[in-house]
């Protein structure tokens, strides 16, 4: 009861071809995590299977239903927005309600359901308030509230965490990932912290100008990006590359190193090079170096305290068993492990 | 403790612009006040000295007054009732994407720049008069012979008619703005709440509305209450006439200056009444 199913789905605004063609499968109880560069079309991909915008070519499906012509109200979908849209003229319990006095549910039913979901969202002390007297974090909940009140096939987020401080967002994240444990339910979720896609998803979809690159499990994503692009986007600090001489030597057009698989030394090494900025976090430590005789620049990842300072000469290693080899075209190379 | 010096200096600054506006408000009102006091008829310039509260006296007891009383409350509410719907409907229209919208909405506008003599004119000889006019003659052409006399048979429904053009796109212009800053996501949420388009309306647009279509109501009501023009151009004044009017004809037809300014005062005594009542009625809208 919740599986989703693009069909060659494109999107043409006057002209302007913002999703070309896609195809991808959500399958029901699934988190499904929409990532891309800003502009991609993760956004217009999520309010086409809404059906708040209508495709300009292709089918979407619900549990197998064609429902390409339908309505949003039809899909039984519900949404939750960047900006929450909360009605602010409603009280947090009518707002919750309102999609059930919509559906012309009658009162006593609407209030045990407002009260069923307010207690899962902590809400109950807030159901009298307008959305302005709540702060950032209540009012997501209330939005996700409204969208669970009527028991949705799935559930669409669009960057629903973006407009909260760094701490709020973490606790939100837990909050949306213990929601999806306890009803399992579909949800599909745009965003473009990699850190939410990387945590929450069962299944990451990457996005780059309206294309799926590629569609797997964030730890798949991970060990085997099928492009370039994939490699570059997932993966925090951005992964290495390096072409030319060195890429040679591996037989590729240019190669992918991640920061956490290049060991620095004092004494020797691969390549010598100069430390730029290190930035300590505490846990780690992130160094920018600029190799010699300009073969490019690296970013390491290594763990405890190192202590090094800018200017400082190092030795870098690269973990041959994890180098990442690209074609021409970016497209992965059957990998070297 | 800056900030007090500033409030200080603030209050200086003020000053003077204070004193021209009280002035320009008072004295005006002191001599109505002044005047309604007196024993004041041009036609009768040697019977002088303090008249007591008669001027209000006989201004209540004028045949006239309880129905031009009536009338004036029938012409606020009637406009204000036309506009704010046909505002609605009009303001929800021009806000929809259609080709030569920007021409439309200036056309909309310009009554509002016309004056209220002028419009007066217009729609007395061009549009409703009984031989001339646009009506009399879309009455005929459809047989009838005899066309309906607007002035003669509905005066006070005529003139609502004119003062009503001249608000409608006041009540339109402002709901438009408002209908424009009404987030997008909100009509997205609504959709996927189930909410069809009239009960997007009932309940998002129209509630996003009560803001505004207060402050039309306020403003009109102030302005309506004076209604002059219209009703001396279209010479109705013997049956649609309004307090504004009454005190006009105290002065004009029965040259009584005293009289006059009694009814002035009375007029702005009520007129304080009625805003003050709709304000506790409708002002919690503006709160928050
Ligand atoms: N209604 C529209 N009319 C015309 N162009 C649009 C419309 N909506 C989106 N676009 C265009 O489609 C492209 C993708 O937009 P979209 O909002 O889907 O991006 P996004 O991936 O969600 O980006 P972000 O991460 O910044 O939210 C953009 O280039 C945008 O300009
Ligand atoms: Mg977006």
């Amino acid at each position: 009861m919740g599986s989703i199913t693009l069909d060659h789905v494109s999107k043409t605004f006057g002209g302007h071809t913002v999703v070309p063609d896609a195809s991808l499968t959500i399958n029901d109880g699934e988190f499904v995590v929409f990532v891309g560069p800003s502009g991609c079309g993760k956004s217009t991909l999520l309010r086409l299977i809404a059906g708040l915008e209508d495709v300009s070519g292709g089918r979407i499906l619900l549990d197998g239903r064609d429902a390409t012509t339908e309505g949003p109200a039809q899909r039984g979908l519900a949404m939750v927005f960047q900006s929450y849209a909360l009605y602010p003229h409603m009280t947090v319990r009518q707002n919750i309600g309102f999609p059930l006095l919509m559906a012309k549910l009658d009162k006593a039913e609407i209030e045990r359901k407002v009260q069923d979901a307010a207690r899962i969202l902590n809400l109950g002390d807030y159901l009298d308030r307008k959305p302005g007297q709540l702060s950032g974090g209540q009012r997501q909940r209330v939005a996700i509230g409204r969208a669970i009140v009527r028991a949705p096939k799935a559930f669409l987020f669009d960057e629903p965490l973006s407009n909260l401080d760094a701490a709020l967002r973490i606790n939100m994240r837990l909050e949306i990932t213990e929601l999806h444990q306890q009803l399992k339910t579909t949800m599909v979720y745009v965003t473009h912290d990699q850190v939410e896609a990387m945590t929450m998803a069962d299944k990451i979809v990457v996005l780059n100008a309206g294309r799926v690159e590629q569609v797997g499990s964030p730890l798949d994503l991970y060990r085997k990006p099928a492009n370039r692009f994939v490699a570059g986007f997932i993966g925090s600090p951005k992964m290495n590359f390096l072409d030319g001489a060195e890429a040679e030597r591996y037989r590729a057009h240019s190669i992918g190193i991640r920061p956490e698989h290049i060991t620095p030394t004092r004494d020797k090494g691969r390549w010598h090079g100069r430390i730029g900025v290190a930035e300590h976090l505490g846990s780690d430590v992130f160094l920018h170096v600029a190799l010699d005789g300009g073969l490019g620049h690296l970013t390491v990842r290594t763990p405890g305290d190192m202590a090094v300072s800018h200017g400082d000469e190092i030795w870098l290693t690269p973990d041959d068993s994890r180098i990442y080899r690209f074609d021409k075209a970016g497209l992965a190379l059957d990998h070297t492990s | 403790m800056a900030t007090g010096q500033a409030q200080k200096l603030a209050k200086w600054a003020l000053m003077p612009s204070v004193a021209a506006l009280s002035a320009w408000a008072f004295i005006p009102l002191a001599l109505t006040f002044y005047f309604a006091f007196l024993r004041y008829n041009l036609q009768d310039p040697d019977n002088t000295g303090w008249a007591g509260f008669s001027n209000f006296y006989y201004f209540f007891k004028d045949p006239f007054f309880i129905k031009d009383l009536i009338n004036t409350v029938l012409l606020v509410a009637g406009v204000i009732m036309a506009t704010v719907v046909g505002g609605v409907l009009l303001a929800l229209l021009l806000d929809q994407r259609f080709w030569g919208r920007g021409i439309v909405r200036l056309l909309v506008i310009s009554p509002f720049f016309i004056m209220p003599t002028v419009s007066s004119l217009v729609w007395k000889n061009l549009i409703l008069h009984p031989v001339f006019g646009l009506t009399a003659e879309i009455q005929r052409w459809f047989g009838f012979a005899q066309p309906f006399d607007w002035f003669g048979k509905l005066p006070l429904f005529s003139v609502g008619l004119i003062v009503a053009w001249q608000w409608l796109p006041y009540a339109a212009l402002i709901l438009l703005t408002a209908l424009q800053s009404l987030d997008e996501e909100q009509k997205d949420a609504a959709a996927m709440d189930g909410a069809n388009r009239f009960n997007y309306f009932r309940y998002i647009v129209l509630p996003h509305l009560s803001r505004p279509i207060t402050v039309v109501i306020l403003i009109e009501t102030i302005f309506i209450l004076n209604t002059f023009a219209e009703i001396k151009v279209t010479s109705v004044g013997g049956f649609a006439g309004n307090l504004t009017y009454l005190v006009f004809s105290q002065l004009n037809d029965a040259n009584d200056v005293g009289m006059a300014a009694a009814g002035g005062l009375i007029a702005v005594v009520l007129a304080n009444m009625v805003s003050a009542l709709l304000v506790r009625l409708v002002g919690k809208n503006l709160e928050t």
